[in-house]
């Protein structure tokens, strides 16, 4: 490993070493060394292969802003080398190359795919015969792509957090002007968040002669308050809210006052070969040379358009490295073509006609074509561009309020900290910190370097001459693109896939619009630029998601319920014991003794209050004002449309307080439902929710009063206690509320009570009850049991078009209510006009279950209903179901045709419950 | 999307942590014609401007309480609880 003398103000550190692996082999590398520049210093050149045609790449831009350096860290992919410090013991692969980075078959694509694999290639080449394109679409997605995800997701090595800031100013880029800019705020009194792409702030300045500059200036801002983030990249402006990617923090900041201070971007030249290894921007080379003491090179030739590549032929020659030849094309020589197969050896200088044609052997070619200023964040912040022909490229022409822009990006030229003062004192004033600033003095015009703005492309026809280095996209293939017809930026981006991929347009935006404008005839200010969008800087999806958050409720009896076996679902966002593996013998189990199941998962509200009575009678369609203390009544809630929204039972439990239960997917949206009214309604009414706070048990079956005449002290005869009664008791020496319901058909006990003593009282019954057989029961024998009876389930069987007269509940309708109630309209309306369609139950010989969702049939085969709900009743012995007929259809006997998939299915239309229609055994 | 929004209990908040409940609709008094009820139930003025809303602080105090709030802008110009609302 060879390195220069030490660099002033170099990045690594020469006393220590650091080692990680790359495709296995052991690499040394110094602290300080990003993982690109251990491995350019060990001598690699071949970094990645490219996306389509698996052409090798190397270093190009040495600063995180192009694509040729991705590559997989501990088995995440999408990670830039040039960037990314080197960590001991690290494992680096190459992207997309098989078998290695050296010897990549698919490199065959390169060579002879050209025809074949034009711009939308996927839509003509590939597409016939139709059949072969399931193989197509496999081996394409093999060859193409940027890295692989790793298929298992259940180890994560990191986490993201969410983090809120809200700042004063939140500057974006860490340059001599950004940190300017933060100083000039933080100083002022505001507080100021800045935000650095690099490891330290100082950007180009810290390669570039001005590290002490950079350094003295960082220490300043942190002193003043700012608070610097490095390695941070800022992914987007949404209406004022910037995320800001850090490790495993994503930052939401929302700033007063946003300062722009992104820079610009070092553009590349198109010609033939501009992609070989070898050929790099003057930028990351003295960043190779300055930061980490590396020689890119032993011969160089440089081409450029500006005084940057005379820049680096002086770090260059400083560094010992030959410079072979200059290019200037402000003397009209440009490169137009680099040979070599693996890396650059040499390369072809001449005019852009052509003439005057010079081969210059080499082994880097340093190029440089301009600078693209860093807008796409301030155009999504809302700013605008306009082309600026002078230079060759779009600048910013305007600013919204609280957006600022300092230094190069806004124009600045070779010093850029003044206009990060004014901006930093701009921000400061607007926040009322400061006085307003002296507008600078209309000095003489600062003396700018001429500059020459590059063709779109040179030596055309030499070779492939790529202008998006991310998705493979050629000068050609916008040519071809023009000629299909997208003759629009914005189309032949999305045509040709140019500036979508990896480095977000930074390196071939420009080249992009400028091919446009030379395939169109049209000038770059008409072709203009594609959209500015979200992400900025590539960003894992991880790091986009945060925490893994999937809440899940467990009720306190949950463990049990494991214990005992239970296959567990997620039933909304609980987890619910759907079986203990025997559903039907656990129905029968209630009909034969006793069954036990865990309704803590209902909806629970206590209304209290002089108004309790009346609220709820607004809020339901049947009356509750009325209802007896210790009385339990059913209740459908519907919206003002009068349509069904959930149901449940409301018991009265003195003058003043009402125990409402509801649904398990809806408590939140009932506790919601009913704030809103009372916010509305103002009336002498207090809700409390204590879905969370009590556990719930439904004890049932014949043998169920003899189990609870074990547990409690209360008189549990059907005289003392009858059906639609509540009482309070304590259970098995936990204090509770008892409600006599019948939702699934036998003498039943609901027993609420506070969860702590949940897996306690859980434990209590089912000893009470092993004399009598008692079983644990889940949802789907709850379902099975309910159906029998034909207990709807809000959701299930019915649909946000259904109005309690479709459901066959006329009877909770009180029209003749005095009080206005929610939805008495709409159901007088619908009282008015019968329903064209109706809720029945309908049973089937022993046998086939239709699938729920099945189409009901008329008699010419035409869908006129479908099935909701059916399972097979082992109680019974037949199939049950219930189902959405028309109304015609509606009466007892009637034949109804369900088609399932291939099977025609004929069924008897039953209106009334299939087990106890007259309930003589729930009262009993 | 992006503001704040000030939930009169607890302040200044994300308007991600809020629940949008739709512009102020004034139910009808009287039984309405079933124009008049598809209108309250179905119509919204969906104006461009200002506008008087419903929130609900979902994850926070789960309060509900208007906003007075630019459609185009996103300019909450104030919150309130239902009672405490300004007259117009």
């Amino acid at each position: 490993m060879s390195r220069l003398p030490a660099q002033p103000g170099e990045r690594i550190d020469r006393s220590t070493s650091v080692g990680f692996s790359f495709d296995g082999k052991r690499v040394e590398a110094l602290a300080g060394d990003t993982i690109a520049s251990a491995l350019y210093a060990a001598g690699q050149r071949t970094f990645s292969r490219s996306f389509k045609y698996h052409r090798r790449r190397g270093l190009l831009c040495c600063a995180g802003q192009c694509p040729n350096c991705l590559v997989a860290v501990d088995g995440a992919p999408g990670v830039r080398a040039c960037t990314e410090p080197v960590r001991e013991g690290m494992a680096v692969e190459h992207l997309n190359a098989s078998p290695s980075l050296e010897h990549d078959v698919m490199a065959v694509t390169d060579a002879v795919g050209g025809p074949l694999t034009p711009p939308g290639f996927y839509y003509k080449t590939f597409i016939r015969p139709r059949r072969l394109w399931p193989l197509y679409e496999k081996a394409l997605r093999h060859a193409a792509g940027l890295g692989k995800l790793r298929a298992s997701q259940d180890e994560r090595e990191w986490r993201t957090e969410y983090r809120r800031r809200h700042a004063d100013v939140l500057v974006v880029g860490g340059g001599l002007a950004g940190l300017r800019a933060a100083i000039a705020a933080a100083e002022a009194g505001a507080d100021v968040v800045l935000a650095d792409e690099g490891p330290e702030p100082g950007g180009r300045a810290l390669a570039e002669g001005g590290h002490e500059r950079a350094r003295a200036l960082a220490e300043q801002a942190r002193g003043a308050g700012v608070e610097v983030l490095s390695s941070a990249s800022v992914l987007g402006s949404f209406d004022g809210l910037l995320p800001i990617w850090q490790a495993s923090t994503l930052h939401q900041v929302r700033a007063r006052q946003l300062v722009f201070a992104t820079g610009v971007v070092e553009q590349p030249l198109v010609f033939a070969g501009n992609d070989l290894p070898g050929v790099m921007l003057a930028g990351g080379v003295r960043r190779l040379i300055a930061l980490y003491g590396i020689a890119p090179g032993t011969r160089a030739v440089v081409a450029t358009t500006s005084d940057r590549g005379l820049e680096a032929a002086r770090a260059l020659e400083a560094a010992g490295v030959e410079v072979a030849a200059i290019a200037d094309l402000r003397e009209g020589r440009t490169v137009l073509e680099a040979e070599g197969r693996k890396h650059v050896r040499a390369v072809v200088l001449g005019r852009l006609d052509g003439s005057d044609e010079r081969r210059v052997e080499c082994d880097l070619l340093v190029v440089s074509g301009g600078v693209a200023p860093a807008t796409s964040l301030i155009a999504q912040a809302g700013g605008r561009t306009a082309y600026d022909a002078a230079r060759g490229h779009f600048a910013l022409a305007e600013l919204p309020d609280g957006v600022l822009a300092a230094g190069a990006v806004a124009g600045a030229g070779d010093d850029p900290e003044p206009s990060g003062q004014q901006a930093g004192a701009r921000a400061a004033h607007a926040l009322g910190l400061a006085d307003a600033p002296p507008t600078p003095p209309d000095g003489p015009p600062e003396r700018r370097a001429h500059e020459a703005v590059p063709p779109a492309v040179s030596g055309a026809g030499r070779g492939k001459c790529f202008a998006c280095l991310c998705e493979d996209v050629t000068a050609k293939d916008i040519h071809l693109s023009v000629d299909e017809g997208y003759d629009s930026i914005e189309l032949s981006k999305r045509y040709t896939t140019a500036t979508m991929g990896p480095c977000q347009g930074r390196m071939c935006q420009l080249p992009a619009v400028r091919l446009m404008a030379q395939e169109t005839g049209q000038d770059l200010e008409r072709v203009g630029t594609t959209t500015a969008r979200p992400p900025w800087s590539a960003v894992p999806l991880g790091a986009l998601a945060g925490r893994p958050f999937e809440p899940a409720k467990r009720s306190a009896i949950h463990p049990r319920h494991r214990e005992l076996g239970a296959r567990v679902m997620w039933a909304g966002d609980w987890r619910r014991a759907y079986d203990y593996g025997d559903p039907q013998g656990e129905a029968l189990a209630v009909h034969e003794g006793a069954g036990l199941i865990d309704v803590s998962t209902l909806g629970k509200l206590i209304v209290r209050g002089p108004e309790a009575g009346a609220f709820l009678d607004r809020l339901y369609p049947n009356r509750f004002a009325n209802l007896e203390p210790g009385r339990i009544r059913y209740g459908v809630l519907t919206s003002d449309a009068g349509r069904i929204m959930d149901d449940g039972t409301v018991c009265r439990l003195d003058e003043e307080s009402f125990y409402v239960t509801t649904t398990s997917s809806g408590a939140g949206a009932v506790e919601q439902w009913f704030s809103w009214w009372l916010a509305d309604w103002r009336m002498q009414v207090a809700l409390t929710d204590v879905t969370q706070g009590l556990a719930a048990v439904n004890l049932a079956g014949p043998r169920a009063r003899e189990i609870m005449g074990r547990l409690t002290d209360l008189d549990c005869s059907n005289e003392a206690f009858g059906y639609l009664d509540a009482k309070r008791a304590p259970v098995a020496g936990v204090q509770a509320l008892l409600l006599r319901i019948g939702f699934v058909g036998e003498v039943g006990y609901e027993i609420h009570f506070p969860a702590a003593h949940g897996q306690h009282v859980w434990d209590a019954i089912l000893e009470a009850g092993a004399q009598d057989g008692i079983r644990p029961f889940g949802l789907e024998p709850q379902r099975i049991l309910r159906l029998q009876k034909m207990h709807i389930l809000v959701g299930q069987d019915t649909d946000s078009e259904s109005t309690p007269y479709g459901a066959a509940m006329p009877w909770i309708v009180k029209l003749d209510k005095d009080e206005d109630f929610i939805g008495k309209w709409a159901l007088a309306h619908a009282a008015e006009h019968p329903s064209e369609t109706a809720l029945v139950g309908f049973t089937l010989p022993d046998g086939d279950v239709p699938t729920e969702g099945a189409a009901v049939l008329d008699e010419r085969g035409e869908p006129i209903g479908q099935v909701t709900s059916a399972r097979h009743s082992r109680q019974l012995g037949q199939v049950i179901g219930m189902a959405w007929v028309p109304a015609a259809l509606a009466g007892d006997g009637a034949a109804i045709t369900i088609s399932d998939e291939s099977r025609r299915l004929r069924a008897q239309v039953m209106t009334r419950p299939f087990y106890d229609p007259d309930g003589e055994v729930l009262r009993s | 999307m992006s503001y704040l929004m000030t939930c009169p209990h607890c302040g200044v908040r994300e308007v991600t942590d809020f629940a949008f409940g739709g512009e102020l609709n004034a139910r009808p008094r009287e039984r309405p014609t079933l124009r008049e009820l598809s209108t309250y139930n179905y119509f919204r003025r969906n104006v461009a401007g200002v506008q008087r809303e419903w929130w609900y602080h979902r994850s926070g105090c789960r309060a509900w309480f208007i906003a007075e709030r630019d459609t185009r802008t996103n300019d909450v110009h104030w919150t309130a609880l239902p009672d405490e609302v300004p007259a117009s």
